[in-house]
């Protein structure tokens, strides 16, 4: 039980430095400075005495809206502060997990941010209520070109909060020409310097674009061709990332990345040798939506809510921390963000807001966004992302370790069988 | 009086034994039955024979590998380090034995963390190296960096247990062998190792079991093409594809083959310590 | 033998403390690249003290060691006594191995057992349970059979004849029990509790799999911070942590000045 006799002495120390840190923390934290914040006075109209009191679940993406972090305006405060209607804001991590979470119908949010495609699933499956537009007037700020998408046709059930692209992101100092193919991303030269999606859906839409299959083919086959390629270029691959792509991108460990448009320009900020580039095989174009689910209990406030997003000047706020294309027009036209935009990189815009007729003539934008998949095939492409993750590379290393090991355990063997001989040989003697 | 106390006594133990089969035996109860059935829950061998027709199989035997080989460079460098320990001043030691153990209080995360930074293409020995001209060498993302990040996290576990067994061994003992004319080498070999055992076997359990099952050191450390067990079970638990089976099929096989291990160390231990000394 | 033993043991500590005292020094830079140092500032650890979420994670862990230390305590002491009570011994082995899974088990298999338990239980219920209870019943969980084994070696050195003698002076059993038997078991509770509280401030792997969005604890919240971007303050974290550690130590290391006294302790 040495165990025990190790931790034995840990327990003291780390209970009276939990103590020490505690009280520190508890010193020197001062209380957080109010930033000067007001909405427009048609929000700020509104009568929303009959929901104070209440509360209501948000559930959005992490790091998605400004929270207050590095003297931005707290929206879910500022929220809080006008209407007297508490926020209890919680995160998810992807799509399908925010998916499995409502599915499991554990706690009701009121209020969710997921993305197209599965805002087309969760309508089919009869999982959102229909908005009641007459509490959320600030619908006008909402660009034409973001109305009746493919998964929303009618504009019922869902109001789009932020939109974005995916491009390649690398580094000018390791990248000798500007690359304008995904091809960038299994380029020998830089080998071992290439990042890529931890995401299946991601990744496979890369290699569809590359091959030119629909991202949305529910063809086994199809997705099968894919892997190769992704298979080919792990060969290539550093590591494969999520977030982790800022602190590699933006350290130089590594030459080229595919992310999101508007992680790009929070990247530029601490490292201005990145640059950004659409491809031109296509690349995948999404909007992140709010919508009501139907476990919802607080309908109302939560679409007062959402009218509070698209407030021009709390959308304003969301877009300049957030750093991705707003669909407000509100915001787009307002002088201060486009100066905001050019402050943080002299082709933010082009970068934020490109005109997809220039960037892919002749092709339909509908191609371009993800679909909902068959459970079928989306059990497919998990068996297949499994596989490309485990499988290992022409370059890997690991066979050193098979070797130690097996020399080790020779050694081993050895000695055993040398003891034992030397024993039976001294018995016998 | 007797049975009054008995009453009261057995109850005792009740709540936990309540507790125990909550939250110890169903837990596992239900490793096992999302491992036998598949999404619908009708009761199928298909996570395992999807296993052991992909490459799991693989995976396993690179996550045993991989504990082995870290384990054993563990033991190496700490009975070695153990060893010079005691024959320092007894008060040397105890600050010895606080320093050794200080990185250990710090969380696993943090340490893997440091050692990442250091390891960085762009980190700090990089940037030595460049300076003396020796150019960029690829640290962080091999094979060998998660091998360092096992011992670097586990070693003090592997320290402490024989440094504890032998620091309270009999020096008399020693001296006896000595005055009867053992040489160091047989000193160490025929007195101190056998003695130190029951601290071996305790480290190697206490180092083996996690690196075996770890999921952060090779996610942060390791090659593109790298997965432990751990991160197996992690994605495959975490990526919420809405099914916990495969993920529980993986859980149950990975503990069946710790208790094994278990069980033959114990085996080992108690043919070699000549009984008792194994707690 | 003497110097190269010395020059081994340095070697090692180089190898512990490099990393440690690299993350220390770019603490204090005022730049946040990794491995350019652009001058001394205090910056980060301004930033570290502003940082709400760094501060919420730390307040929940420790309730929740506080918590689930006291909790398992209670019903790990009163478990020992009822296990050391047990005549059979096949019914006591028993009880001991079910003790002995959650130790022997890898974190990982218990954190992703016990997440399946309440992701059932939350499906059953239609009810988000994964929060704070959640975290805290895992704890519990995983620090009860340190308890027991702490509290157990006192039991067996008490005189038997203690708590006999309390009730031949005609106290109930149930004083007897506080009375005599719990001061002298008491060290072990004490030594239990503390480790229990201490395996919850540091346990992360359960806890990740036991976790819930609305609840994060300091392990948790560094584990994140640590995928996403990774901004000096984090360093600035580190460093608070291992120095207010090695001060403690340090302190209580020259108070017991005595060797034997440290022994004694190690020993008990």
């Amino acid at each position: 039980m040495t165990l025990r006799l190790l931790l034995k002495k840990r327990s003291l120390s780390l209970f009276m430095a939990a103590v020490v840190i505690f009280s520190c923390l508890m010193l020197v934290s001062c209380p957080e400075e109010e930033v000067d914040f007001e909405v427009t006075s048609e929000t700020a109209a509104i009568d929303y005495s009959p929901y104070a009191g209440t509360t209501i679940n948000v559930y959005n993406w992490g790091e998605y809206i400004s929270d207050g972090s590095e003297g931005t305006v707290d929206v879910n405060k500022a929220f809080t502060k006008l209407t007297g209607i508490e926020v209890n804001y919680t995160n998810f991590s992807g799509n399908e997990d925010m998916y499995s979470k409502l599915k499991s119908g554990g706690i009701s949010y009121d209020v969710i941010i997921p993305s197209d495609y599965m805002i087309e699933r969760l309508i089919s499956e009869g999982m959102l209520l229909k908005l009641n537009f007459n509490n959320i007037p600030n619908y006008k700020y909402i660009s034409e070109e973001y109305r009746n998408l493919y998964f929303d046709s009618d504009n019922e059930y869902s109001v789009p909060y932020n939109v974005g692209m995916v491009g390649i992101i690398y580094n000018t100092e390791m990248v000798s020409s500007a690359p304008d193919s995904w091809s960038v991303l299994c380029d020998p030269a830089l080998s071992d310097k290439i990042l890529m999606f931890n995401n299946p859906r991601d990744a496979f839409a890369i290699a569809q674009f590359m091959l030119d299959i629909d991202i949305n083919t529910q063809n086994a086959d199809d997705w099968e061709k894919a892997k190769e390629w992704l298979m080919n270029q792990k060969n290539y691959v550093k590591s494969y990332v999520m977030d982790e792509v800022f602190n590699k991108m933006e350290s130089g460990s590594a030459a080229v990345a595919p992310y999101y448009a508007g992680d790009f320009l929070s990247m530029y900020q601490n490292n201005d040798d990145l640059a950004f580039v659409y491809p031109k095989e296509g690349t995948n174009i999404f909007v992140d939506s709010a919508c009501i689910p139907t476990s919802a209990k607080n309908k109302a406030a939560a679409e007062l809510y959402i009218n509070f997003l698209l407030d021009p000047n709390v959308a304003l706020q969301n877009a300049q921390t957030i750093c991705y294309a707003s669909p407000n027009t509100a915001v787009v036209e307002n002088e201060d963000y486009q100066n905001f935009l050019k402050e943080l990189h002299p082709e933010a815009n082009a970068i934020l807001y490109p005109s997809f007729e220039e960037l892919y003539p002749g092709k339909d934008v509908n191609d371009y966004y993800y679909r909902n998949l068959p459970q079928a095939t989306l059990d497919k492409i998990s068996t297949l992302w499994s596989e490309l993750k485990i499988a290992s590379t022409e370059n890997s290393d690991s066979y050193i370790i098979y070797i130690l090991c097996i020399t080790a355990v020779i050694l081993l063997a050895g000695v055993v069988v040398f003891l034992k001989v030397r024993k039976r040989r001294r018995i016998n003697a | 009086m007797k049975t009054k106390k008995s009453l009261l006594q057995r109850y005792a133990a009740s709540p936990y034994m309540v507790w125990s089969v909550l939250f110890v035996i169903a837990p596992l109860l239900f490793v096992i039955y999302y491992a036998f059935t598949d999404r619908n829950g009708t009761f199928s061998f298909n996570n395992f024979s999807r296993m052991f027709s992909g490459e799991t199989p693989k995976v396993f035997v690179i996550s045993l590998a991989f504990a082995f080989v870290s384990t054993l460079i563990c033991l190496i460098i700490a009975y070695p380090l153990a060893y010079s320990m005691i024959k320092t001043k007894k008060k040397t030691q105890n600050m010895l034995i606080m320093l050794f153990m200080l990185p250990m209080w710090m969380n696993f995360v943090l340490r893997t963390y440091a050692i990442s930074f250091l390891l960085e293409d762009r980190g700090l020995i990089n940037q030595l190296f460049t300076s003396i001209g020796l150019g960029q060498i690829k640290l962080i993302n091999t094979s060998g960096a998660v091998i360092f990040g096992m011992i670097y996290n586990f070693l003090p576990y592997m320290l402490l247990p024989i440094y504890s067994v032998m620091s309270k061994m009999d020096k008399s003992l020693i001296e006896a062998s000595e005055d009867l004319g053992c040489n160091r080498l047989h000193t160490l070999t025929k007195v101190i190792l056998p003695l130190s055992i029951p601290g071996i076997v305790s480290g190697i359990t206490m180092v083996f079991v996690p690196s075996v099952s770890t999921f952060y050191i090779s996610q942060k450390l390791g090659p593109s093409d790298f997965t432990l067990i751990g991160d197996e079970i992690e994605t495959e638990i975490k990526s919420a594809a809405g099914s916990y089976n495969y993920g529980s099929a993986i859980s149950f096989v990975l503990m069946i083959l710790i208790f094994i291990c278990l069980i033959v160390m114990n085996k080992f231990s108690d043919e070699d310590a000549q009984g008792g000394m194994l707690v | 033998m003497k110097i190269s033993g010395k020059i081994y043991i340095g070697i090692i500590f180089a190898m512990l403390y490099i990393p440690i005292l690299v993350i220390i020094f770019f603490s204090f830079n005022s730049s946040n690249s990794m491995a350019v140092f652009s001058g001394f500032s205090l910056k980060w650890y301004g930033e570290l003290f502003k940082n709400d979420k760094a501060i919420d994670a730390l307040v929940n862990s420790l309730m929740l060691a506080v918590s689930s230390s006291l909790i398992a305590t209670v019903l790990g002491t009163a478990a020992a006594v009822g296990i050391y009570n047990i005549k059979s011994k096949r019914a006591k082995t028993a009880v001991m191995t079910v003790t002995n899974i959650p130790m022997m088990n890898p974190d990982i298999v218990t954190g992703v057992s016990i997440m399946l338990l309440f992701a059932f239980a939350a499906t059953l219920l239609k009810l988000e349970i994964f929060g704070f209870f959640t975290m805290l019943i895992a704890h519990i969980t995983f620090n009860l059979p340190y308890v027991i084994l702490c509290v157990m070696p006192k039991l067996k050195q008490m005189d038997k004849n203690l708590p006999e003698a309390a009730m031949d002076l005609g106290c109930t059993p149930l004083q007897a029990f506080f009375k005599a038997e719990f001061f002298e078991i008491l060290p072990g509770i004490a030594t239990g509790m503390l480790m229990a509280f201490t395996l919850s401030l540091d346990d992360f792997v359960i806890s990740y799999f036991a976790a819930g969005e609305s609840f994060q604890t300091l392990p948790i919240y560094i584990y994140s911070m640590t995928k996403r971007r990774v901004l000096p303050d984090m360093n600035a974290l580190f460093s608070v942590i291992f120095i207010v550690i090695f001060a403690l130590l340090l302190i209580r290391n020259l108070m017991t000045k005595d060797s034997s006294n440290v022994k004694k302790a190690v020993n008990r």
